[in-house]
């Protein structure tokens, strides 16, 4: 499908914002019809060049041609004018609005100054049949499922005649069968001449859809491949720079008795909606037990409940047979409890607070740390230093805000002071997201660790290649509810992932 | 609007309606006291529908306007002064010396606006401060001007305060004000009739039009707004600018309209209980006019009670206490915004400056 013809080249782009050389004379092109990918760690400058492009940001210097001719691209509307659409990571998608009006958004049509609905809903539907994406014009934004919303911000971007569309980690929220949905799609509009940039760190899928491949690091580009000339272990290598394991090394698992057991627990959302209804598992000592599923599925609210910050409206928690049911977080902490929070900016850090604060912001009340009431900061700043050495933080200094850190960072922090502890369970929530290879295998290593220390790990995350590669058992959650736990050693890659969309159990 | 809150406003101006007729009937047939009670709340709930209004453009973009009360305040003192001005200083007849002072009161309350707009999406000041900043701003100059300018031995009139012009003429609509009885509903002054207008057109253009799906794109997710190319910064001026002149005419109702006179902070609180309506509407047009009719019917209330003072049964002795009725309006917005009506949603980036 992919002929030689370029419909997009950038050359020569500098960015540079405040301290940071975002893009560094950056070279990258587009032939018709093809799918490019462009791999890279977080702040490797991917997103940035794909702002330039968009329109976003202005580039420092540099030039962008669109079909072999120059253009300057001051907002949005001068790229999407030259053909360029753009699917943002998170979706620029207005839940109160219907998929019509989102979709003609900025490039409405009227009928005597009055909008004509009909007519865009027309023009949706045909381009939603004329390739294959499945959308309602009239239905209501938010009541979509995440992959329906992506083809809607799809459908956006060729109601405006887009040639060719950047796709900005497309897959991060999606089930492996609606990513091999979205790839069918893909496919399907380079065949009809689109040109396609597919934004990713995720190996697997570049290597499965792309025609070609250029890995970006630290603001350059390292190189381009065709994925038959490579394979991930050489990209992992190209985008850190350096040789990444990317396979979690683990022994065998030696569970011993229980650490933590949920009974029929019933959880409620900030609506009062039930989102947890009816959970049991246990967690052993000495074993991971992960919870696969497509984020929103009650995950968050049970993590919540079981480290004590959500009300449980029914349902009972044991950590290392105490029962601990309604406790607020610091009783279940003193139990044994180390927690590494979903949202780490929200939950995990006081981001204005110092490293060193951070870093005993679970027993900042106990000797050594307080004497009579008194914080004794030398005995704080010894902590931190230990602990900065052991976990290897990059930090100018213990006192530096924890805002100032990378995000990589700033969750070796949370690690530090939750694995630090004597503990008896981890509880750790999507403990990876939004980190590069790089702190990926760092902090994977340290939960293994942990379990081959006697404690148990439970792990919920929406990555199911992390849960593949960490978990000795997993459970499936979808809706609310834990459909199946397998042992991780039988458990099907694909079937996982039919079970968290929603299929059936049979008889296991 | 959901039955619920529609209920509850149907309940309220029943009781309120239904409290003078009791009072009055054996005086006035109940028939014209109801619709004298409706022309009476249409009329002097102008103020809130169109500040009301004013709000609903401004937050429905995203920017959460408290600065109304001062808005309208300005208006009414600068649209009465310039009325003056035309009829004392330069001898106009009424008639153009009043729709000079209408223009000026407009113009008035898109300057303060335009500098609530400056403040809060250039400078991205909090925005309660800069609606704080209009209120004290307004309550400051017009009191300052209305003593320098009429009041002081060495003012342009030397101490004494001149004739107004007077206040609007009354409209009778055609046909509709021949109606026996309701006749009366449809006899009002311009302002009132275009407060309603407005209601209507501010109904269409929010829902309907390309300016309404941007302007409501921009409150409630301006990033995704930016990505299509709409400019996020003008739509945000534009709207709290068109914000300012609904509220520029409610300040020319209290001075040319409602009365001919101006008195130091004769808004008296209307700015607020606008919000109040808006937020009750659930921020849609027919909703914010709906409650400020509420409050409307409240004000009518006191007002048409004094008629029949004398008739008021002992057991209901505090009705005859003005000020415990003039309550009324306040302690209606005291008790909806309890939550009397279940959830309102604003606008998802109500109140919070955009960045890029």
């Amino acid at each position: 499908m992919a002929d030689d013809t370029i419909v997009l080249e950038a050359r020569n782009i500098t960015k540079q914002f405040p301290g940071v050389l975002a893009n560094d004379h950056v070279n990258f092109d587009l032939r018709k019809g093809e799918i490019h990918a462009l791999l890279g760690e977080n702040g490797a400058g991917k997103t940035t060049l794909m702002n330039i492009l968009y329109g976003l940001h202005k580039p420092d210097s540099g030039e962008i041609l669109v079909n072999g001719k120059n253009i300057v691209i001051h907002s949005p509307k001068d790229s999407i004018q030259a053909g360029i659409g753009m699917v943002h990571q998170h979706f620029m998608l207005i839940p109160v609005f219907s998929v019509a009006e989102n979709i003609m958004l900025g490039d409405e049509t009227t009928h005597l100054g009055m909008l004509d609905t009909n007519a865009v809903s027309q023009r949706v539907r045909e381009l939603s049949q004329q390739y294959g994406l499945d959308v309602d014009p009239s239905a209501l934004v938010g009541q979509l499922s995440v992959g329906a919303q992506q083809r809607v911000e799809i459908v956006k971007t060729l109601y405006r005649n887009a040639q060719i569309v950047i796709l900005d980690e497309p897959t991060g929220v999606l089930t492996p069968q609606e990513a091999d949905d979205l790839f069918r799609i893909m496919r399907q509009l380079t065949g009809r001449g689109v040109s396609i940039i597919f934004i990713t760190h995720k190996l697997k899928e570049v290597l499965a859809v792309a025609d070609r491949i250029t890995t970006m690091r630290a603001g350059q580009v390292v190189g381009t491949v065709q994925p038959k000339e490579t394979n991930e272990a050489k990209l992992a290598s190209m985008m850190v720079g350096r040789e990444v394991i990317l396979t979690v090394q683990k022994e065998m698992a030696h569970p011993k008795g229980e650490v933590l057991r949920v009974e029929n627990m019933h959880v409620l959302d900030d609506r009062d909606l039930e989102v947890v209804n009816g959970v049991s598992f246990e967690v052993h000592a000495g074993e991971i037990l992960g919870i696969a599923g497509v984020q929103g599925n009650g995950q968050t609210q049970l993590a919540e409940a079981l480290t004590g910050l959500r009300p449980t409206k029914s349902g009972r928690l044991m950590i290392a047979g105490k029962d601990l049911s309604g406790k607020p977080p610091r009783p279940i902490i003193e139990t044994g409890l180390a927690h590494i929070p979903e949202d780490r900016q929200r939950h995990g850090l006081v981001l204005s607070y110092t490293v060193a604060d951070n870093m005993v912001l679970c027993n900042y009340y106990l000797p050594p740390f307080a004497r009579w009431g008194v914080l004794q900061q030398e005995k704080i700043d010894e902590n931190a230093r230990k602990l900065i050495k052991d976990f290897d933080v990059r930090t100018p200094s213990p006192y530096v805000p924890a805002s100032k850190l990378s995000g990589g960072n700033q969750q070796k922090v949370i690690v530090a002071r939750e694995l630090s502890r004597d503990v008896k369970l981890v509880i750790a929530s999507q403990p990876t997201r939004g980190l590069d290879v790089g702190s990926i295998e760092y902090i994977h290593k340290e939960i293994v660790v942990m379990r081959d220390r006697g404690v148990g790990v439970l792990l919920i995350s929406a990555e199911l290649d992390e849960i593949l590669s960490l978990s000795d058992r997993i459970a499936v959650m979808y809706r609310g509810q834990i459909v199946i736990v397998v042992d991780a050693k039988q458990a099907d890659r694909e079937q996982l992932g039919l079970w968290m969309a929603g299929a059936h159990v049979e008889a296991v | 609007m959901e039955w619920r809150r529609l209920t509850v406003i149907v309940i309220v101006i029943v009781i309120i309606f239904g409290t003078v007729v009791l009072v009055g009937h054996s005086q006035t047939p109940p028939l014209i006291i109801i619709t004298s009670m409706l022309a009476t709340t249409i009329a002097v709930a102008t103020p809130l529908t169109l500040g009301a209004l004013c709000g609903l453009y401004c937050e429905r973009a995203g920017v959460v306007n408290i600065g109304i009360e001062g808005t309208m305040l300005g208006a009414a003192f600068f649209g009465w002064v310039a009325s003056i001005y035309m009829n004392t200083v330069f001898h106009y007849s009424q008639m153009p010396s009043l729709i000079v002072g209408v223009i000026v009161a407009l113009l008035a309350g898109g300057l303060f606006s335009l500098l609530h707009a400056v403040l809060s999406i250039t400078f991205k000041v909090d925005q309660i401060i800069g609606g704080t900043v209009i209120n004290i701003l307004a309550s400051g100059i017009t009191g300052f001007l209305n003593r320098q300018l009429f009041f002081g031995s060495n003012s342009a009139f030397h101490g004494q305060i001149p004739s107004s012009p007077g206040v609007l003429p009354t409209i009778h609509i055609p046909l509709l004000s021949n109606i026996p009885f309701l006749g009366k509903v449809f006899t009002q002054q311009p302002i009132a009739l275009s407060a309603v207008a407005l209601v209507i057109i501010t109904q269409i253009v929010i829902f309907h039009t390309r300016w309404g799906l941007r302007t409501r794109a921009v409150g409630e997710h301006p990033r995704a707004a930016d990505t299509v190319g709409i400019n996020v910064i003008r739509m945000r001026y534009f709207n709290v600018i068109i914000g300012g002149l609904l509220a520029g005419l409610a300040g020319a109702y209290f001075t040319l309209e409602s009365i001919s006179s101006f008195q130091p902070d004769m808004t008296d609180g209307r700015g607020f209980i606008a919000l109040a309506a808006m937020i009750f509407g659930n921020w849609t047009p027919f909703g914010a006019w709906s409650a400020a009719l509420v409050f409307g019917a409240a004000q009518a209330l006191q007002i048409n009670l004094q008629f029949f003072r004398t008739l008021i049964p002992p057991q209901l002795a505090f009705l005859q206490n003005s000020y415990v009725v003039g309550l009324a309006p306040y302690l209606l917005t005291m008790l909806i915004l309890t939550g009397l009506i279940g959830r309102t949603i604003p606008p998802a980036a109500d109140g919070k400056p955009y960045e890029k």
